[in-house]
């Protein structure tokens, strides 16, 4: 991504919709991050009565049906109607007409984690409770990972290169890289993200096998990142979809740029027993190189956030080596959604994004006392004013998935 | 970093677990005698379905080499992954040289878990009848079945690699899709060597019942040996399979400075969505006719230097005339003049894994300069008038290789494979 001066190679962010447990719409989810709103609430899909866990950040309050064409709603699972809504608010948000593009010169590249879990969970009900003839006409494609990369390009008419990606919690992030070669590669404009939902009893169950989720009750305190007393994080559904472009794109359409991806790396830990450090650090020096940028020249991370101490830590003292002790603002704004799986780190982008838009740094909600030897200057109280050119967005996905992406603001 | 660079990307290493075979040799020589490895359903009691045949491999995991703790925590398709990326690594001949920072991990697969997702389901909800389910029966498993990226984690564990690791999971082209990436990866420079290829295990009543409901899979139940019938005129669907394949890709100079033996270049890949329908084809082929123009182009091959075909040919009506249109509205009259060839007929079709699979197919195809057949393919379909190496293997001059594939969600994908990197 290292761009020569006048910006040809860059690729650049121009709609983004965002579909969050604490707000439809980038407006909505921004305006409630500042405002240190929560989208956590107690799980009320099915009796939970009996789950040591019981908080989730959900999306509620959007009706798939205003917003979808009725023929789409039979065939899709909870999660690929987010998507298919996140990527229709998208590109209004970056004013595309899709007449006016090629269709080969419109891609689709999502990231993909828990698939259409509930919509197959239904369907194995079916067959396992009424029989084989009972299987839906829909369960062949529902479900699979590519799914949303599917629905979303045939709703759109783009016949570009599309792919799927799974990385757990990485994933989001690593789309993005995606779409960025595939720009480098030729197509004009990519389609792009994560959402994810395993909401259903299964799925929590499966969330809860994670053995990360925090079991305290309160919604206050159960998902506090780097606090002394952390104790888990809380899984959450939704995510984003950003319209991706090469910057001659951009400019041919004489579009708003939210930003650019400056510069972006993937790595993966070394194998548990041989020990060492987790490839993190070395994702973000790559990141760094790409972007053609120092350390001492990133104004804010946005962190992965794991929510437990462990990891939380090792995170810390990975900032602390990069950046010196207290050296950058550190923030996790997912503290008020919870970790929303392929949709975490593109939903921080879109937080990156507006922070660099308005000069200002949503807090981390939750966190009342980070240890003093984590070093971490980490944004809590009130948002924070800050003039913000370089952001840095770090995801970690489960087993030693390590992305991280600089995004940069543009002279408009 | 990133950017124009001249790098090329090349096969030096492969491990194959196909049905009816175990290994590239047992491989090759199953596709070579033109021997159907597609038997009555063995995994479980088939009868209440309506396609009732699939391709299964006939795999003992501990005889592997895999241990029991592996065996336990992995689900089947992990396992055949994993055990063929050691088979590619050992056959690479790699060793400890290799910088694990610079090596990465491109794993394809369409449903991941979905035999282990089955068998916990049915545990946890008493056989169907239970909507909620008790934490009594929770297994630290549960999440990665759920969400799969556990199986490239699993295969950069067993390789070594600490470079970029990913699932890439586009339906039944994965397993292209995940050697295009994980060239893509080398030749801009993120890595030198990536592990690349798919895995699917997805012989299980959900998904068979999946087909069922669609009419996708063949109902020549009574003659399973014959039921895969890619481009004959009595073809009814496809015939489900498993299968994974691995290949240690690596950046050409250095596998030439270490005197790599090269199997292949991959000269070329491109993909196009058709963004039609989730599982429909149109009858024109424009959108993969494309992705194989994109490919040969990016390969710098003029279409009539291609030797062979290794076609998706799943054997369903629409895929089998939707490919024979892309074929020669891509190369036109060299169309006719070039032999296709369907290992669906032989393998059957293993979803994720079967685009990797088939490069294992063209690859041996040129170390023994011979095209694999179609198997079953006896009578004529007007709509499917190319030559497609009925019934018996043939000696052939094999150089480069063009291979496709066709997923549901629209996926398009071509690749190029050439023998010898000039």
């Amino acid at each position: 991504m290292s761009s020569s001066s006048n910006g040809s190679g860059t690729t650049v962010i121009t709609g983004l919709g965002v579909v969050a447990p604490n707000g439809l719409g980038l407006k909505e989810f921004w305006t409630a991050t500042l405002a240190r709103r929560s989208g956590i609430t107690e799980l009320d899909r099915f009796d939970t009565s009996d789950y040591p866990a019981r908080l989730a950040g959900l999306v509620r309050d959007l009706d798939s049906a205003e917003h979808l064409p009725g023929r789409l709603l039979p065939q899709t699972d909870v999660s690929t109607r987010l998507a298919l809504i996140a990527a229709q608010w998208a590109l209004e948000d970056a004013e595309v007409d899709t007449a006016e593009l090629a269709d080969y010169d419109m891609s689709v590249v999502t990231a993909n984690a828990s698939g259409g879990f509930e919509f197959a969970h239904r369907e194995f009900q079916k067959l396992w409770a009424q029989g084989p003839e009972h299987i839906s006409v829909y369960e062949s494609f529902a479900w699979f990972y590519a799914v949303n990369t599917g629905q979303i390009s045939i709703r759109h008419g783009m016949r570009g290169p599309g792919s799927a990606l799974v990385a757990e919690q990485a994933g989001g992030l690593y789309a993005l890289g995606q779409a960025a070669r595939t720009i480098r590669n030729g197509v004009s404009l990519v389609v792009c993200g994560g959402v994810d939902s395993a909401f259903d009893p299964w799925g929590w169950l499966s969330h809860l096998a994670s053995g990360g989720v925090s079991v305290d009750p309160d919604p206050a305190t159960a998902y506090r990142p780097f606090d002394v007393h952390a104790t888990g994080y809380i899984p959450g559904e939704g995510g984003a979809i950003c319209i991706m472009e090469s910057a001659e794109s951009a400019r041919a359409r004489g579009v708003r740029v939210y930003g650019e991806l400056a510069g972006y790396a993937a790595t993966f830990d070394p194998h548990p027993d041989k020990g060492g450090p987790s490839g993190l650090r070395r994702a973000v020096e790559l990141a760094l190189v790409d972007a053609g940028i120092e350390a001492g020249d990133v104004d804010v991370v946005f962190a992965d956030a794991a929510g437990l101490p462990k990891l939380d830590r090792a995170e810390a003292l990975t900032l602390r080596e990069l950046f010196g002790v207290r050296g950058v603002p550190v923030t996790a704004p997912k503290a008020l959604t919870g970790r929303l799986l392929s949709g975490g780190g593109v939903l921080d982008v879109a937080a990156a994004l507006m922070t660099i838009q308005e000069g200002v740094i949503p807090p981390t909600v939750g966190t009342v006392t980070v240890p003093d030897d984590y070093d971490i200057d980490l944004v809590v109280g009130e948002a924070r004013p800050t003039v913000v050119r370089n952001a840095l967005v770090l995801a970690r996905g489960r087993w030693g998935f390590n992305a991280a992406v600089v995004i940069r603001g543009v002279d408009n | 970093m990133r950017g124009t660079m001249n790098r090329r990307v090349v096969i030096t290493g492969m491990g194959v677990r196909a049905p009816g075979s175990l290994g590239k040799g047992a491989f090759w020589e199953l596709l070579a005698a033109g021997r159907t490895a597609t038997r009555r359903i063995t995994f479980f009691d088939p009868s209440p379905y309506r396609s009732q045949v699939a391709a299964e491999i006939d795999f003992d995991a501990s005889a592997e080499g895999l241990s029991p703790r592996e065996i336990r925590r992995m689900d089947r398709a992990t396992q055949l992954a994993v055990v063929c990326a050691r088979d590619a690594m050992a056959d690479s001949g790699l060793g400890e040289t290799v910088d694990p920072h610079r090596m990465g991990v491109s794993l394809g697969s369409a449903i991941a878990a979905s035999t282990s997702l089955e068998r916990e389901y049915l545990v946890l909800s008493d056989s169907g009848k239970r909507w909620t389910m008790s934490t009594d029966q929770l297994t630290p498993q549960m999440f990665d079945y759920m969400v799969p990226s556990i199986m490239p984690a699993e295969v950069a564990w067993a390789v070594g690699a600490e470079g970029p690791v990913v699932l890439m999971s586009a339906g039944c082209t994965s397993g292209m899709d995940s050697v295009g990436h994980g060239a893509a990866v080398i030749r801009e420079g993120s890595a030198d060597v990536v592990v690349a290829g798919a895995t699917d295990a997805p012989i299980t009543p959900i998904v068979v019942a999946s087909f069922d409901a669609i009419k996708a899979t063949t109902t020549y139940n009574d003659t399973p040996g014959a039921a895969s019938r890619p481009f004959d005129g009595t073809r009814n669907g496809f015939v489900l399979a498993e299968g994974a394949t691995m290949f240690v890709l690596e950046e050409l100079s250095a596998a030439r400075r270490r005197g790599a033996r090269i199997y292949a270049e991959v000269a070329g890949f491109a993909n196009r969505c058709n963004a039609y329908h989730m599982t429909g084809l149109k009858v024109d082929g424009r959108e993969m006719a494309e992705a194989i123009r994109a490919a040969l182009d990016q390969a710098k091959v003029n279409t009539d230097a291609v030797d062979y075909i290794n076609a998706h040919g799943s054997g369903t009506k629409q895929n089998d005339r939707h490919e024979t249109a892309a074929f020669k509205r891509s190369l036109g009259e060299h169309a006719y003049r070039t032999p296709v060839s369907s290992i669906k007929s032989m393998v059957g079709h293993s979803l994720g894994a079967i685009g990797s699979v088939e490069i294992a197919a063209c690859v041996l195809a040129m170390e023994n300069q011979a095209v694999p057949p179609t198997a079953n393919l006896h009578s004529a379909d007007p709509e499917c008038d190319l030559d497609y190496v009925p019934v018996q293997a043939r000696e052939h001059k094999v150089d480069t290789v063009l291979s496709v594939g066709s997923g549901f969600g629209g996926f398009q994908s071509a690749m190029v494979l050439t023998r010898e990197p000039a």
